[in-house]
């Protein structure tokens, strides 16, 4: 009983000092066991390994701590451990493999496969990086990012590796059903018990939730939350000609023709990405379907030749007949310039394009909306990170995955990112940090109907995207609806018949 | 009189070729002189307002998150001087193989070679990566070399062989005769020749393999040993990109190859003329 | 002592080509391998698929563009060149300093030059150009048209590759002894009919040479198109090696990519195959 009070008295005294670390350090007074420790100050003996393991770590970074070999060692009076938070602890014993001696020891690398390399996106995954670092300082963290929007490139390099049993620590993967391209019951490890150790199904919103989970488990974490279905609009434009932000199609229709006549190009489309105007072409249909509806068209519920489909490919005829004639030799932010020139009014893209705004200083004439007939309505996509089951540092992948779901890690990356925290318990001034628009966008979250995109990874599997996106394509070139609803259908069967 | 007329023809056609030729070289050094706000793809002929090597320093070294180029120059240089060296060498024992000495079935062996320099990469990737994990050579810039000199070989082995069936063979029935051994005719008769010949093969090789990408991004995941092509590749974002960074890394990436073809193409040229290309 | 090479290309290209090949009757569609033999279904849905034909129709346009123009043009150049001119060495490294750019280089560039601009910003690139020089009928939407798209990326293709023909076609012109070409003329033969009777065909083994090498770029074509257009409006700068990549890697269609390697490889070798046995006749011969 003693014994219990001294330790506890020191744990008190110097847990003040550690609470930015995952834990606290411990001095013993007499000599004892891991099994020990852990039993006084868990009330478990079984923490043993994960207190061996935080020590080791921290014992790598600042040697006046002590350096375990044994799992059932005698530890003299004196020796100096680091007792990792209950949480922490917990998380350890589920993911460590008792096989894995070598996990005791700390160090080691952790390879985060992304394909996030300049500007907010790269910044956003450093903060993450320094957080990790700070936690963690034993960990060598190697980014093996790789360019190419929406991990064009980055695919075709994970890919062969998980095969070969080779894969990074952890990569980037949408939440949704772009998992499934990975086939994660071979080869992710699912993530449900790490779930509700750290609390974060409590934190996530259930349609997030719904989103990521996948036959039945987790596959990912997520760390933030895009918008796909946002109008942008050139303020001054609208001012000019004293115009409203179109709520309907028959508004925005209106002010094309207006802008049309003034000489404006009412709508800034870039194709040359190749998704941009399937991207475009999901907005509407979450528009013209009720969001029930619209999930149900990919699961199957929803049958394709349901007329809001024919309806919605003809708002998108009509909408290319208004947008700049060069769109295939643009991406969507080359195609930009007509905005920061005023020659063009109304963009519809995801929230990331707030980025692209504020590098090139124009966000004070930019405002945004929601894609008409999409109030109440929040497409949303999600980048999360995976745990592949032959990861080769498995616990310094547990430990990234807690600072990409925790609160300081997703308001450090997200600030950066431009996009919004995934977890629902920010507090307000937490809140007042972000811009203008991202503030609105959290708003936007709590309340409306969450949808999923299908162009970013979430509400279809790749192959059904890459159909889907081919279909639109080559609608743009025939302009008939019959035979592109006709390819959707048949995209869908594809898919679902599987 | 007519041959003024036609020689001022002659030279007048070959400058407007040089123009076609030199008008993307411009385009590329303005835009890379340009700040970021500047570059836009309307006002791509006017050369900069403000002449700006900021997106040289960019593309060389530390960015956000991101390391420059400067390191994987090196990264690069590791990768390519052996492999273009062993490839040439290989090529060059399989040309002189196969031009000057017959066994059953040498053409087919020849064809067969040849045959593997049609397959497209993409294609093979997930084998490749299979059997260079299972000789520990993944992730390696050992793997890379590897990797460059077994697709390098029906190149280099066709441009030897050509190059190697002018050689009269007279010379090796020479060498025969005082009973040199096909090592020693190869030392002594084949090796002096080939000079020329090895001129264009390390060239061909050392631009093919330096411009590569497909196997970079491949094999090397780690950053640290990444060849300096893919470390371009990420100077693009994912959603959009600097174009002036974006070219003047490129123009970077290009130095080392547009030094050689600059300073050593006559030794190019000499190779040709001597042989190493016909058919 | 070929062994070693042999050995490494039997591994290395045919043994993967034979995986490749397996893998294109086999059900792996996602990203688990899975080997089960499912017969000629793949091959059925890669050519039901449209996108498919019409990347095999471009492939066609633009070897026929890339291959063609780069011997003509090359050819060109070399005859020009090989009339003793003043600085030659310059001219001769501006044509084939392109060769020195990847691929990917060439693609950021040419995908700027060939940017048609628009009616309100104006036009650029090229067309900018044509318009200054008077010669605005001249513009086209390049790659933006669904009707030109290949042959913008054969443009810059040729633009690249044209400088290695001009060099070897130039070598071949030196070596031809200059006493047939007087002897032609002492016939009574013009220039004209030098060239066409007595200079090409000797020049024809460095045709074939250009031809395979030209080839073999052609078919692989594909750091190009990522990099210059995309697949283009209607796919109409897509190439079966782009179409493969996104058929394996992000539709995980592993089967139906393998299919496509196979048709090229198929391809191919009704090519090479009668040039080989054009080239060894005729060295049986000598």
């Amino acid at each position: 009983m003693q014994k219990v009070c001294w330790l506890l008295a020191v744990l008190v005294a110097v847990g003040l000092l550690g609470w930015a670390q995952a834990g606290t350090s411990l001095v013993l007074e007499k000599p004892a066991s891991l099994a020990d420790v852990s039993l006084t100050v868990f009330g478990d003996s079984a923490y043993a390994p994960a207190i061996m393991r935080a020590t080791n770590s921290k014992a790598l970074v600042d040697h006046s701590f002590a350096r375990i070999s044994r799992l059932d060692e005698i530890l003299p009076a004196g020796a100096k451990l680091w007792v990792p938070d209950a949480t922490w602890a917990k998380a350890f014993l589920a993911v460590w493999d008792p096989n894995r001696v070598e996990d005791l020891f700390g160090g080691g690398k952790l390879v985060v496969g992304s394909w996030w390399t300049t500007g907010g996106e790269a910044e956003g995954l450093e903060a993450l990086f320094d957080l990790y670092r700070s936690r963690y300082p034993d960990v060598l963290i190697v980014n093996a990012t790789v360019a190419g929007g929406a991990g064009f490139v980055f695919k075709a390099v994970v890919k062969p590796r998980i095969i070969a049993g080779d894969p990074p620590d952890t990569f980037q993967l949408h939440a949704g059903l772009e998992v499934e391209g990975y086939s994660p019951e071979i080869y992710l490890r699912p993530l449900d018990d790490l779930y509700t150790i750290f609390g974060w199904d409590k934190v996530l919103p259930s349609d997030l939730l719904d989103m990521i989970r996948y036959k039945g488990h987790y596959w990912g974490v997520p760390v933030n939350i895009h918008r796909s279905n946002v109008l942008w609009y050139n303020k001054e434009i609208f001012a000019r000609y004293d115009l409203t932000p179109p709520t309907s199609w028959d508004e925005f229709f209106a002010i094309c023709e207006t802008l049309k006549k003034a000489g404006v190009i009412p709508v800034i489309i870039g194709n040359a990405g190749g998704w941009e105007v399937a991207h475009l072409f999901e907005d509407i249909l979450a528009g013209v379907l009720s969001p029930d509806e619209y999930r149900g068209l990919w699961t199957g519920e929803t049958p394709w030749t349901h007329p809001g489909v024919a309806r919605a490919l003809e708002i998108l005829k009509r909408i290319m007949e208004y947008a700049n004639v060069d769109y295939p030799a643009h991406t969507w932010d080359t195609a930009l310039d007509y905005f920061v020139v005023d020659k063009g009014a109304m963009h519809i893209m995801g929230d990331w394009a707030m980025g692209w705004f504020m590098a090139k200083q124009i966000d004070y004439k930019v405002g945004w909306a929601p894609v008409p007939g999409t109030k109440g309505v929040f497409v949303a996509l999600s980048d999360t990170f995976a745990f592949p089951k032959r990861a080769a540092n498995p616990i310094n992948v547990l430990s990234w995955l807690e600072v990409c779901g925790s609160k300081e890690g997703q308001i450090a990356f997200n600030m950066r990112k431009g996009s919004i925290p995934a977890r629902t318990d920010i507090t307000p001034e937490e809140k007042a940090q972000f811009n203008p628009y991202l503030q609105s966008c959290m708003e936007d979250w709590a309340r409306d109907a969450i949808v999923p995109s299908v162009m970013h990874g979430a509400a279809a599997p790749e192959s059904w995207v890459v159909d889907f996106k081919d279909a639109i394509n080559l609608f743009l070139v025939t302009k008939d609806v019959a035979s592109t609803q006709a390819a959707l259908m048949a995209a869908a069967q594809a898919a679902l018949g599987k | 009189m007519k041959t003024w007329l036609f020689r001022g023809l002659l030279y007048l056609t070959l400058v407007i070729f040089a123009v076609y030729y030199l008008l993307p070289l411009y385009v590329l050094v303005i835009t890379s002189l340009k700040s970021f706000e500047e570059v836009n793809v309307y006002k791509m002929w006017l050369p900069p307002k403000k002449l700006s090597f900021e997106s040289f320093k960019r593309a060389l070294f530390s960015e956000w998150g991101y390391q420059g180029l400067a390191n994987n120059f090196k990264n690069s240089v590791m990768m390519v001087i052996p492999a273009a060296v062993f490839s040439s060498f290989l090529g060059s024992i399989n040309g002189y193989i196969f031009t000057h000495w017959s066994f059953p079935g040498v053409n087919i062996v020849f064809i067969l070679i040849l045959f593997g320099m049609f397959i497209p990469y993409q294609s093979i990737l997930i084998p490749l990566v299979q059997v260079l994990r299972f000789l520990g050579l993944f992730g390696t810039i050992p793997g890379l070399i590897i990797t460059h000199v077994i697709y390098g070989i029906p190149i280099t082995t066709l441009i030897f062989r050509n190059y190697y069936s002018t050689i009269p063979k007279e010379l090796i029935e020479a060498a025969k005769i005082d009973g040199a051994s096909f090592v020693g005719i190869y030392r002594r008769v084949i090796l002096p020749l080939s000079l020329p010949g090895f001129a264009v093969v390390l060239i061909w090789q050392f631009t093919s393999i330096w411009n590569d990408f497909l196997f970079g991004v491949t094999i090397a995941l780690n950053p640290d040993i990444q060849p300096v092509t893919v470390a371009l590749n990420n100077l693009a974002g994912s959603y959009f990109v600097e174009w002036n960074v974006q070219i003047a890394g490129a123009l970077l990436v290009a130095m080392p190859t547009l030094m050689v073809y600059l300073i050593l193409g006559k030794y190019f040229m000499r190779g040709l003329l001597a042989g190493a290309l016909r058919g | 002592m070929v062994l070693p090479s042999a050995l490494a290309v039997l591994v290395f290209v045919y043994g993967f080509i034979a995986v490749t090949l397996y893998v294109s009757f086999s059900n792996w569609s996602k990203l688990v391998p899975d080997y089960t033999f499912i017969g000629a279904t793949n091959y059925l849905r890669v050519f039901q698929n449209p996108r498919f034909l019409i990347t095999m129709r471009n492939l066609g346009v633009f070897t026929g563009l890339f291959v063609g123009g780069s011997l003509i043009l090359g050819f060109l150049l070399a005859v020009l060149l090989d009339r003793r001119i003043k600085a030659e060495g310059l001219f001769r490294t501006i044509y084939l300093y392109p060769l020195a750019l990847s691929f990917i280089v060439t693609g950021v560039v040419w995908r700027w030059l060939l940017n048609p601009g628009s009616p309100q910003m104006g036009s650029t690139g090229i067309n900018l150009l044509l318009e200054k020089m008077g010669l605005g009928f001249l513009k086209t939407g390049w790659y933006t048209d669904p009707r030109i798209g290949i042959i913008a990326v054969a443009v810059a293709a040729v633009w690249q590759m044209s400088g290695y023909v001009m060099a070897m076609y130039l070598a071949g012109l030196r070596g031809i002894p200059e006493e047939l070409r007087e002897a032609a003329r002492v016939d009574g033969a013009s220039e004209l009919q030098i060239y066409r009777y007595v200079v090409l065909p000797l020049l024809r083994p460095i045709t074939f040479g250009a031809l395979i090498v030209l080839g073999h770029i052609s078919l692989k074509i594909y750091d190009l198109v990522v990099a210059m257009t995309g697949p283009g409006p209607g796919y109409s700068c897509d190439v079966p090696a782009y179409f493969m990549w996104e058929l394996t890697f992000r539709a995980n269609r592993f089967g139906q990519g393998a299919v496509i390697a196979c048709i090229l490889l198929f391809g191919v070798s009704l090519l090479i195959l009668p040039y080989l046995r054009y080239s060894l006749r005729r060295e049986a011969k000598i």
